[in-house]
């Protein structure tokens, strides 16, 4: 998908084009979202877990450093091999070298995101090494030559109709059958078969314990156990926040991590690798790829408590409306809005702006990230830095020139009521962005100001006196 | 330098004051009847709770429910015979055609009916999940309420796997319709025991 110099709103005018499209997007995404809210009000404690959950991540990033290396201990005492990966390019590296110490071309892998923002997959293409995506979501979005639209449900921007023609064209469904049973019936044999034959498995990681050197991975399908327990080589690959101090937090993070997401009260499996099988090898790589960055900004550190739920996306009313793909970047929605632009703050620079800082992301956040304040902040970052678009600044420049002049500011208020009364469609036109989907309102007869001069009956008395 | 060493370098460099750990959290939900939340829990996400009150009742459930299956394997003693012998020690890709597995949890959760189970019940990691289907052996007085409870029970016990496994394996990939048996098991039944 060529995205690369398409901003955020130009992106989301393409999904726009079909407006029943973005309605039911809107919709199935808002049901996810009160399934949320159903299987949060089920519990009495849920603010003080949420409460609970932020502080543990408050201990985990304020002692990373010291996490990391007991679990790499722990971990290595158990069996497992470490690695370490500055960033994406040395993660994708290591995963190759595994692979061809073990002469292994072709492997299966189940959700992992931070492959996805390593593009783990292209770079392996590239050295002729397969790879299949297990997650039945992610597999359609591969056969579709898509990236994921959203980090939990990888392909709700597809209707059953296209998936049916998908699965038509690469798995021999026959044509027209858009049945969900069927078509996961399907995805199932083909996928059994890649799972008997496929030596290396790949996974993410949902959580490892410092004090125990182990790692849980949460899936619905069972998928990764499916990989893992079949393969001679297990590769883990995790971001370095993914560390929690012990064994006894996952009963926090598994109580909050599937009641948001999904409304669940907890995935299928939750599994917990501690040590290889006999005769197999397991690998996890630790990738920072940013991530200390980010742990030295102070505004947008707290973005690095995120378990990864997607509950942000589903309740923001412009990722509703816009679509995972218009925000070109591996983790959509309003938590990936922050995360992008430490990585390349020019590439993502319009991400902070895709959002109306309602602040309902930061309402559902199951470890209470500031979201919402944390666009804004970025926002003053992005065009303090210079990187705002041109019209953006522009525009900015412009406010900021009226409303610290007082008579140029009456000025143009004036004229502003003027246009709208007289020529409208000055205003009313496509080259005004405020104008799309929306009727400019009717202009006021006067200002308030020229309405208190006339009405102020009190200044009116006192200078008659 | 080292992807290591940058990382740690940067760590040291990059990360706040040092803040304290929570207390844990107090007074989490406990049910007067686990047993029977449980069970609904287990129904509401696709899977069946029996109630029985010993291994021969188990038996006839199984030939009422799951006879003509061609193969059936068990790591519980009291079931061997009614199932596959000696299936242990083969490669794991050789359970792929097991139409039941039935096996033991050491507990379970009532708040999401999900059962803990290490390597050691499963003899097989991938038998859980290979299966086509999936029962499991639990006793009523091993049901807690709640997580906090189910890690205080783990505690700092050594598995080399070990996993919550809470109904069959599901998707709702295509267009949020809930399927059954994504690549996992297709129903699982729970054996509830007195």
């Amino acid at each position: 998908m060529s995205t690369a110099t398409k901003d955020h709103a130009a992106l989301s005018d393409i999904f726009n084009a079909d407006e029943a499209r973005v309605n039911w997007h809107d919709d199935t995404l808002w049901f996810v979202r009160a399934k949320r809210d159903k299987a949060a009000h089920t519990l009495p404690e849920w603010e003080r877990l949420r409460d609970t959950a932020s502080q543990i991540k408050d201990n985990v990033l304020s002692n990373l450093h010291d996490y990391l290396l007991q679990f790499e201990s722990n971990a290595q005492h158990n069996g497992i091999t470490v690695h370490w990966a500055a960033d994406a390019a040395a993660h994708n590296r290591i995963v190759h070298e595994i692979l061809n110490d073990n002469g292994i071309r072709q492997l299966i892998k189940s959700k992992s995101m931070l492959t996805e923002e390593c593009h783990l997959n292209e770079y392996l293409k590239e050295q002729g090494v397969d790879v299949i995506d297990t997650d039945l979501g992610e597999r359609i979005v591969q056969l579709a030559e898509e990236p994921p639209s959203h980090i939990v449900l990888p392909c709700i921007h597809k209707k059953k109709e296209e998936i049916g023609t998908l699965f038509h064209e690469h798995l021999g469904t026959p044509e027209g059958m858009s049945d969900p049973v069927f078509l996961t019936a399907a995805a199932r044999l083909h996928l059994r078969e890649k799972f008997m034959t496929r030596r290396a498995a790949i996974t993410g990681v949902n959580f490892a314990v410092a004090e125990t050197g182990e790692f849980v991975v949460c899936t619905n399908e069972g998928n990764a156990d499916m990989g893992a327990h079949l393969a001679d080589v297990h590769i883990a690959c995790m971001g370095i926040e993914k560390i929690i101090p012990q064994r006894t937090h996952l009963s926090v993070f598994l109580r909050l991590l599937a009641r948001s997401a999904t409304g669940q009260p907890i995935t299928t499996y939750s599994s917990h690798f501690s040590k290889p099988r006999p005769g197999q090898q397991m690998h996890i790589i630790l990738v920072d790829n940013g991530r200390t960055t980010q742990l030295g900004r102070e505004d947008f550190r707290n973005s690095l408590k995120c378990i990864r739920c997607g509950a942000c996306m589903n309740t923001c009313p412009v990722y509703r409306r816009s679509g995972g793909h218009s925000y070109h970047t591996a983790i959509a929605g309003p938590i990936g809005s922050i995360l992008a632009p430490n990585l390349d703050m020019k590439k993502y620079a319009d991400l902070p702006f895709a959002s109306t800082l309602c602040g309902s992301c930061t309402n559902v956040c199951p470890v209470k990230i500031n979201i919402h304040e944390q666009l804004y902040k970025w926002r003053q970052v992005i065009v303090k830095e210079g990187y705002a678009s041109p019209a953006k600044t522009i525009a900015m420049k412009t406010m900021d020139f009226t409303l610290s002049h007082p008579a140029v500011y009456q000025k143009a208020g004036k004229a502003g009521r003027w246009f709208l009364k007289h020529i409208p469609f000055a205003v009313n036109n496509r080259m005004n962005a405020w104008y799309k989907q929306r009727d400019m309102p009717e202009p006021p007869k006067q200002s308030f100001r020229e309405w208190f001069k006339e009405n102020n009956t009190m200044q009116k008395n006192n200078s008659d006196e | 330098m080292s992807s290591r060493a940058e990382i740690l370098a940067s760590l040291k460099a990059n990360q706040p004051a040092t803040r304290a750990l929570p207390e844990d959290l107090e007074n989490p939900v406990i049910f007067e009847s686990p047993v029977s939340v449980f069970a609904t829990m287990l129904t509401n996400i696709g899977g069946s709770a029996v109630e029985v009150s010993g291994f021969e009742e188990i038996k006839t459930y199984l030939k009422e429910h799951f006879s003509g299956l061609p193969r059936i394997i068990s790591t519980l003693p009291e079931l061997s015979d009614v199932t596959e012998r000696d299936w242990i020690d083969h490669e794991p890709h050789s359970y792929e055609n097991v139409d039941l597995a039935i096996i033991a949890a050491h507990f379970g959760v009532a708040e999401n009916s999900a059962l803990w189970i290490t390597e050691s019940l499963m003899q097989q990691r991938v038998i859980p999940f290979i299966c086509q289907q999936l029962a499991v052996v639990v006793r009523k007085t091993d049901i807690l309420s709640n997580m906090h409870q189910a890690y205080t029970r783990i505690a700092d016990s050594s598995y080399g796997f070990g996993t919550f496994i809470a109904g069959p394996s599901k998707t709702a990939d295509i267009e949020q319709s809930l399927v059954l048996g994504a690549h996992g098991p297709k129903n699982m039944t729970v054996f509830l025991v007195d």
